[in-house]
């Protein structure tokens, strides 16, 4: 125990020496750059360290490393319509939990680009969407280590006004090496601003289409392999006032992978999103259906590595710790999936209303399995399955009704409380031959305004559920001293575990400094095992024990 | 223990270069973003008649980025009327959240001109990491101050360096 808590203290004391001991070095750099106009040097930078305690009751491991640190910092260099930029990111080692892809140091992003104001062109590292992202999304998560970027060549021209369109050519970033091939070709048309009689018509409509195709070899012994999978989808857009529609349609051919155990059918999505908006109220209402849509660079890749397209999740993204316990990952094997969400904001001065209104938001919304039937057989180039299209299969893969009330009562109190009742195919979604999952959720969230920039907030979660580990109760008081500092302290707590001895607490601290642009937080406690979720991709988080150092600019 | 200490060391020289507020003189750089109705604008193009402009970068599930927004909402009308600013609001959502953009811009009340950045092209041309960030820039249309995260009130900070921004004061902090 001694020895551990020497550990800490020198851990933490190296870490401060380290950050600002180093605060003049750059300075000159820039500042020569700047007075000689030779153009303009901008960047970020974020760093994590843990310092890891183990701890055998809530199952965090021992580290042998003791302490592990991420970090990554991006400069870009901008001259007129020329800009060229690097990250160099490093990982040392990665932090628990993290992919363990990522090791050592190196500088895996790089890029120049020119844009004027018909032609941009970009050779190295980019990130790039086509519409929904159903054929084709690079793009990054820097905190889960999720980054797909494409190395290669990117086009983008507008040859006429409201006419877009995008060529790519590019092998796929796979932490910090590449791999396959992809090629893809975007178009799209802005009617309105294409056909100048247009311009001024309320109806506003935007089509586009896109296609895709990845290359890989076939070295497959026995199964023939398409090497070329293309993947091309059509969209459109259409808003009136206040209404808005769009939708897109996704075609792949046969491609068979792990993910799919080899099956040679092929794979389709569609995407419908609407909304109604106006002041005061608002009804957006969503669905898809996805059927053997995972598109991947490699044939055998797993979990998050080289995926090309993005297949998004409709359910509601929760931030609050106890909502957010059981979240939904879209499953790219099939699903179908719907959102519905009314919004309405009662108006200020009447009995409900108060002096500054009361906002109510209802949300709900669920996935579920395709209506499938297998299709027999043991030829090498067997389909697996069909699917009815417009059926939808009786298992139930996620619900969540979501009822939140939101409300400012005076100059210093304001408060938002939340309803949740989730159902979460554990089985499906996370591990196969685990039960659903039922649970109901309570919150409550309250700020008291102390003086201008000072406030307390005070969060009490509750979920209760009779299956994994049953009753959780969260509390977090945090007090935002002024502008640059605050501190937190928080308790989550599984009260409810049938297993009596197995009812721990996972204690948190936090500090926190930020000014301007720079964070600095340095927070010590306990990390439960569980989904850690972020831009709709999950990762599976080990218990941890320790004091985390979290530091992040922009300049 | 060596070689984490060497990263850190390297890491942190990087971070050294943030202390500068090196920002005075930096346009808006150039990405594409998407307005509302589905047409395409340059953010080099973002103007404001010589005025000063407010970007803020947010998105739907973001707590803090709305009741910034709010805040900001409340008294926005008296902010434009002293410094004849202008806030852009820059959303970060991607598809599964983009549908419900102009539900939360609408029921909210924010006289704000809205902008998807779905595949965050802009808030990397802008080095934002975690939101809510926001950026102030002057007449000239240069970046004059930059902000990340948001207290209750911090609003107000905003408004103080409006009003120097127009006054054609230098930004120091």
């Amino acid at each position: 125990m001694r020895k551990n808590k020497l550990g800490l203290i020198n851990a933490s004391a190296i870490l401060f020496a380290v950050f600002y001991s180093n605060f003049s070095v750059a300075q000159l750099n820039l500042n020569t750059i700047n007075n000689l106009n030779l153009g303009e040097v901008h960047g970020n930078f974020q760093a994590n360290a843990q310092y890891y305690i183990p701890d055998s009751t809530i199952g965090a491991a021992d580290v042998p490393e003791k302490m592990l640190l991420n970090g990554f910092a991006n400069i870009i260099y901008t001259k007129g319509k020329f800009t060229a930029g690097i990250r160099y990111e490093s990982y040392l080692n990665a932090l628990q939990g993290y992919p363990t892809g990522y090791k050592g140091n190196g500088i895996p992003y790089r890029y120049a680009t020119y844009k004027s104001d018909e032609l941009e062109v970009t050779v190295g590292s980019f990130y790039e969407q086509f519409g929904n992202g159903l054929t084709l999304r690079s793009y990054e998560e820097r905190n889960l280590g999720l980054d797909n970027a494409l190395d290669g060549a990117r086009l983008k021209y507008q040859p006429f006004k409201g006419v877009y369109l995008k060529a790519l050519v590019g092998k796929q970033r796979t932490y910090f090496t590449t791999a396959g091939l992809v090629r893809g070709f975007d178009g799209e048309i802005q009617i309105n601003e294409a056909f100048a009689k247009l311009k001024d018509k309320k109806t506003v409509v935007t089509l586009g289409g896109s296609f895709v195709s990845k290359f890989q070899t076939d070295a497959d012994p026995t199964l023939v392999l398409p090497q070329n999978v293309g993947n091309s989808a059509g969209r459109f857009e259409i808003t009136r006032n206040n209404f808005r529609i769009n939708g897109e349609y996704a075609y792949k051919i046969n491609d068979p992978s792990s993910d799919n155990n080899f099956i040679y059918k092929y794979g389709d999505a569609a995407l419908l999103q609407a909304s109604y908006a106006m002041k005061g109220f608002a009804l957006s209402v969503s669905g898809s259906r996805i059927d053997n849509m995972s598109y991947r660079s490699d044939r055998t890749a797993q979990i998050t590595n080289l995926l090309i397209n993005y297949i998004p999740a409709l359910p509601k993204q929760h931030t609050y710790c106890l909502l957010a316990f059981y979240p939904y990952a879209s499953q790219s094997k099939g699903e179908m999936e719907f959102s519905s969400e009314i919004k309405y904001k009662i108006k200020k001065g009447t009995a409900l209303g108060g002096a500054y209104g009361t906002e109510i938001t209802v949300n709900y919304s669920g996935a579920n399995s395709l209506d499938t039937t297998q299709i027999k057989g043991t030829d090498t180039k067997h389909l697996g399955y069909s699917s009815n299209y417009l059926g939808v299969g009786k298992e139930i893969y996620f619900r969540d009704l979501y009822i939140e009330i939101s409300k400012k009562i005076n100059k210093t109190w304001k408060g938002t409380l939340v309803y949740s009742n989730q159902i979460y195919n554990k089985s499906i979604i996370q591990k196969p031959g685990s039960p659903t999952i039922y649970s109901n959720i309570i919150i409550a969230d309250i700020t008291y305004k102390l003086k201008a920039t000072s406030s307390l907030r005070l969060e009490l979660q509750n979920l209760q559920t009779k299956q994994d580990h049953q009753d959780w109760a969260y509390a977090l008081l945090e007090y935002t001293i002024n502008e640059n500092w605050f501190i937190a302290a928080g308790d989550l707590y599984n009260y409810g575990n049938e297993e009596s001895a197995k009812r721990y607490h996972y204690y948190m601290g936090n500090i926190g400094y930020m000014k301007n642009t720079n964070r600095i937080t340095l927070s010590y406690g306990k990390q439960r095992e569980g989904i850690f979720c972020v831009g709709g991709v999950c990762r599976n988080v080990p218990a941890s024990n320790g004091i985390t150092l979290s530091v992040s600019s922009s300049f | 223990m060596k070689k984490i200490v060497l990263g850190l060391f390297i890491i942190g020289a990087l971070a050294s270069a943030t202390i500068i507020q090196n920002s005075e003189g930096r346009s808006i750089p150039a990405a594409d973003v998407k307005t509302l109705d589905g047409k395409t604008i340059n953010t080099s193009k973002f103007s404001n008649d010589g005025k000063p402009m407010i970007i803020d970068f947010w998105a739907t599930w973001c707590k803090p980025c709305k009741k910034e927004l709010d805040a900001i909402s409340e008294v926005y009308g008296e902010w434009q009327k002293e410094t004849g600013v202008k806030l852009i609001a820059i959303s970060i959502d991607d598809s599964r959240s983009s549908g419900r953009v102009s539900a939360d811009a609408k029921t909210h009340g924010w006289e704000y001109e809205v902008y998807l950045d779905e595949n965050q092209d802009f808030k990397r041309a802008l080095n934002v990491g975690d939101i809510p960030q926001v950026f102030i820039i002057n007449g000239k249309g240069e970046i004059v101050w930059q902000h990340n995260g948001y207290v209750d009130g911090g609003e107000e900070h905003i408004f103080e360096i409006l009003k120097k921004v127009v006054k054609g004061e230098k930004i120091t902090e």
